[in-house]
């Protein structure tokens, strides 16, 4: 592993995956896996960040992003506080712009921001002082999750380079599938992409993917099986006819993991849908399931992301 | 009857209608044009001329008619008023502006239409003619009274930016229209494939996780409403094409002797999807800014005149509407001041000729819409633009007249500037002169 140089990230916020440079990801990754040796002491916390502000703003729902960068901001020394800004606000009037201007004024370093529509937090970014942390806007980008998910794969096969790695789901309204897609290209990996024409369209194969409608022959050699989250109001006759008939093609059981590779890692962003896109079998197992380990690095992910944008880097980085 | 008799001399003389194409001069003799040609004072200048223009070898044109501008008055005065478009249209060379019915009220009854006609009368440079609605409250499915709209000056009938979705009020009102010998404007788009899309199906959509609005949508609802057509005998003029195959359904249906005629606006020739970039919602226009090779099409189809006009779309919107997540965003720009200069891009890129450039804009509208104006001829209202065509000039949003700076071409280089807008013999715009003023 090459040792990061503090001071190689070019960019202010992280607001997307795309447009980082490999050397940008691997200084991410290898920070983070500093940050996890970190979280498995006793005593986890840090103070790094001291005397920092960091907001976590969601507009959309969210318990487990929002806990891991609370968790994440709070092991760093850093005063973290939430808000959820639902239906009511906008109803009262007060726009995106007006929110984030409304917060700027009160100085926070960090904001880590999730919205539910695309570009939302890009245009907040344009507004705001501190630096941003896209925790997913809309069906754009979701950063923080593709590189918790890389950093799952490097620490189990040692390397992203060459794997060939199967995106199943629905790929349509999917900003973790984006993200994924982006980093695993710039890092060297082969992306399938796997799901029913109504939800992956033929035009993904742009992205540099190879798009299957088939999920069998999509599988078979995947060194990795990424599922991705199913909105339960996409099943009723609108994108798809049934949960059922989707789970008979589409949903990741043992029978069809059998055709990846034999040593084939299972991940999901959750939270999952058993019996929707995946079957608890294989959820549950615990030598081919990395959805907890997932959960873990995602931690350790955001406090990377936290020291490197407000480039308070711990000391011990670069030894590692 | 004789008026103020102004003469505009060492001018090229440019009229679409008749193919003139040459260096000459022009009388004009209270609201309309007394005479003109290469030889007129050839003999030295006559008395009782009451001015005289030099216009310095500048390019003397008809002025421009914009077959398709929304001037939000009544309703949305705080994005624009039929006074300040009118400021806009002046300045960019439009004398005629056809206004939308998309207002609040709706224009869908002859009260309203007399509003319009009113407002335009007290408080606007430029002539405003009003469309009418198609469908009362353009709710698509109650026919409004078109005959009556007509006796008190709607030009033509449409629901705006709302295509008429069902077909049968589309047969209906294609059919009823034939009475009086009205045109039906459709904007099309099948509503059911576009729902919540927020800019052109393709790669840049898919990149940004924008919801599509596919090309196929245009080219469904063209073709349905060109079967409609056949099967009434109708007048149907589609507002604007942006798709290779919509156009290509135009100009096999043309061969066909129906009395179609097609649009297509500035933002759809000038730009492309790519220019929405990282989510620029001043580049959310209808119709969307489509692919590269939809985008040249628009401008084969120019070319080759199965684009009839080129129409401004102006769409003020406000800053607020415009500053929010792109899916939130309202659509729409500003074009009145634009136009014209984007439009003779298309000739500064070879890509047209001069004259059927200005046709478009001209004897193009005039001619679907039965108007006197459009052209340089004795006896034509004297409604003129005196253009410096090679001018380069920066497209500023502080410097636009619009009430709304809602424009995708800030910073634009655009070449081709208007030195002086006459609607009906009177001067409403001489750019020397507003600069001095500025100064």
């Amino acid at each position: 592993m090459t040792s990061p140089l503090p001071g190689r990230f070019g960019h202010k916020h992280l607001l997307g995956i795309e447009g980082l440079s490999p050397d940008e990801i691997t200084l991410l990754l290898n920070t983070a896996d500093a940050c996890v040796e970190q979280n498995r002491r006793v005593d986890k916390k840090q103070s790094h960040l001291r005397g920092l502000t960091q907001i976590n703003l969601f507009f959309e729902d969210s318990t487990r992003t929002r806990t891991s960068f609370e968790l994440a901001g709070k092991r760093l020394g850093a005063d973290v506080i939430n808000m959820s800004v639902q239906h009511s606000s906008i109803k009262k009037g007060e726009t995106l712009l007006d929110t984030a201007m409304t917060l700027n004024a009160m100085s926070p370093d960090v904001l880590v921001v999730r919205h539910p529509n695309s570009g939302a937090v890009q245009l907040l970014a344009q507004k705001v002082t501190g630096a941003v942390i896209n925790a997913g806007d809309g069906s754009h980008e979701h950063p923080t999750q593709a590189l918790l998910d890389a950093l799952t794969i490097r620490r189990r096969k040692g390397r992203l380079q060459g794997l060939l790695v199967a995106i199943c789901g629905d790929f349509l309204h999917s900003r973790v599938a984006r993200s994924n897609i982006y980093l695993l290209n710039a890092m060297g990996a082969r992306v399938r992409l796997i799901a029913p024409p109504t939800l992956l369209p033929r035009e993904a194969e742009r992205l540099g993917v190879e798009v299957f409608h088939d999920m069998r022959r999509g599988l078979a050699g995947c060194d990795i099986v990424m599922m991705l989250r199913l909105q339960q109001e996409r099943m009723q006759g609108a994108f798809l006819p049934s949960t059922r008939e989707y789970f008979h093609f589409y949903g990741l059981d043992a029978e069809k993991l059998a055709l990846a590779h034999p040593e084939a890692f299972i991940m999901h962003p959750g939270p999952m849908n058993r019996g929707v896109e995946i079957d608890s079998e294989v959820a549950d197992d615990i030598h081919r399931s990395l959805i907890a380990e997932q959960v873990e690095m995602g931690v350790a992910v955001r406090m990377a992301c936290l020291e490197i944008l407000t480039g308070r880097l711990r000391n011990d980085t670069g030894a590692r | 009857m004789t008026g103020r008799r102004t003469a505009y001399t060492n001018v090229r003389l440019l009229d679409p209608a008749s193919g003139l194409d040459a260096r000459g001069a022009l009388l004009t003799e209270g609201d309309a044009i007394a005479e003109l040609g290469p030889r007129l004072f050839a003999g030295g200048m006559p008395s009782g001329i009451d001015e005289v223009v030099d216009g310095h070898g500048l390019a003397l044109a008809p002025g421009l008619i914009d077959m398709h501008a929304s001037l939000r008055e009544p309703g949305f005065e705080h994005q624009e008023t039929i006074a300040t478009a009118a400021r806009a249209a002046a300045a960019g060379g439009v004398t005629t502006i056809v206004a939308t019915p998309d207002t609040d009220p709706a224009i869908d009854n002859v009260a309203l239409v007399e509003f319009v006609a009113r407002r335009a009368r007290e408080t606007a440079a430029v002539r405003i003619l009003p469309m009418g609605c198609t469908t009362t409250g353009r709710d698509g499915e109650r026919m409004t009274e078109m005959g009556l709209m007509a006796e008190a000056g709607a030009v033509a009938f449409t629901d705006g930016d709302r295509p008429v979705a069902d077909a049968l009020v589309m047969r209906r009102a294609l059919s009823y229209a034939t009475a009086f010998d009205l045109l039906i404007v459709q904007h099309v788009e099948e509503p059911s494939l576009v729902r919540d899309g927020a800019m052109n199906e393709g790669e840049v959509a898919m990149r940004l996780g924008l919801p599509g609005m596919p090309a196929a949508a245009e080219t469904i609802m063209v073709e349905r409403d060109l079967r409609l057509v056949a099967l009434t005998g109708g007048r149907w003029h589609a507002a604007s094409l942006s798709t290779a195959a919509a156009i290509d359904a135009v100009r096999q249906a043309k061969r066909s002797g129906l009395s179609i005629s097609c649009g297509a606006a500035p933002h759809n020739f000038a730009l492309n999807d790519g220019d929405v970039g990282e989510y620029r919602t001043f580049a959310k226009v209808r119709p969307p800014l489509r692919g590269e090779a939809d985008r040249q099409a628009v401008v084969a189809g120019i070319a080759d005149g199965t684009i009839d006009v080129i129409a401004s779309r102006h769409a003020p919107r406000d800053a607020e509407s415009k500053r929010l997540p792109f899916v939130q965003a309202a659509f729409g720009a500003v074009a009145l001041e634009t136009m014209l200069p984007l439009a003779l891009g298309l000739w500064q890129a070879g890509n047209v000729p001069l004259l059927r450039v200005l046709e478009t804009m001209t004897a193009g509208p005039a001619r679907i819409l039965k108007l006197p104006q459009g052209r340089l001829a004795a006896g034509a209202p004297a409604d003129l633009i005196l253009v410096d065509l090679e001018a380069p000039w920066r497209v500023d949003e502080r410097r636009l007249r619009s009430k709304s700076k809602n424009t995708p071409y800030e910073g634009r280089l655009v070449q081709g500037r208007v030195e002086r807008t006459v609607v009906a013999g009177r001067t409403v715009y001489d750019r020397t002169a507003e600069e001095t003023r500025h100064a």
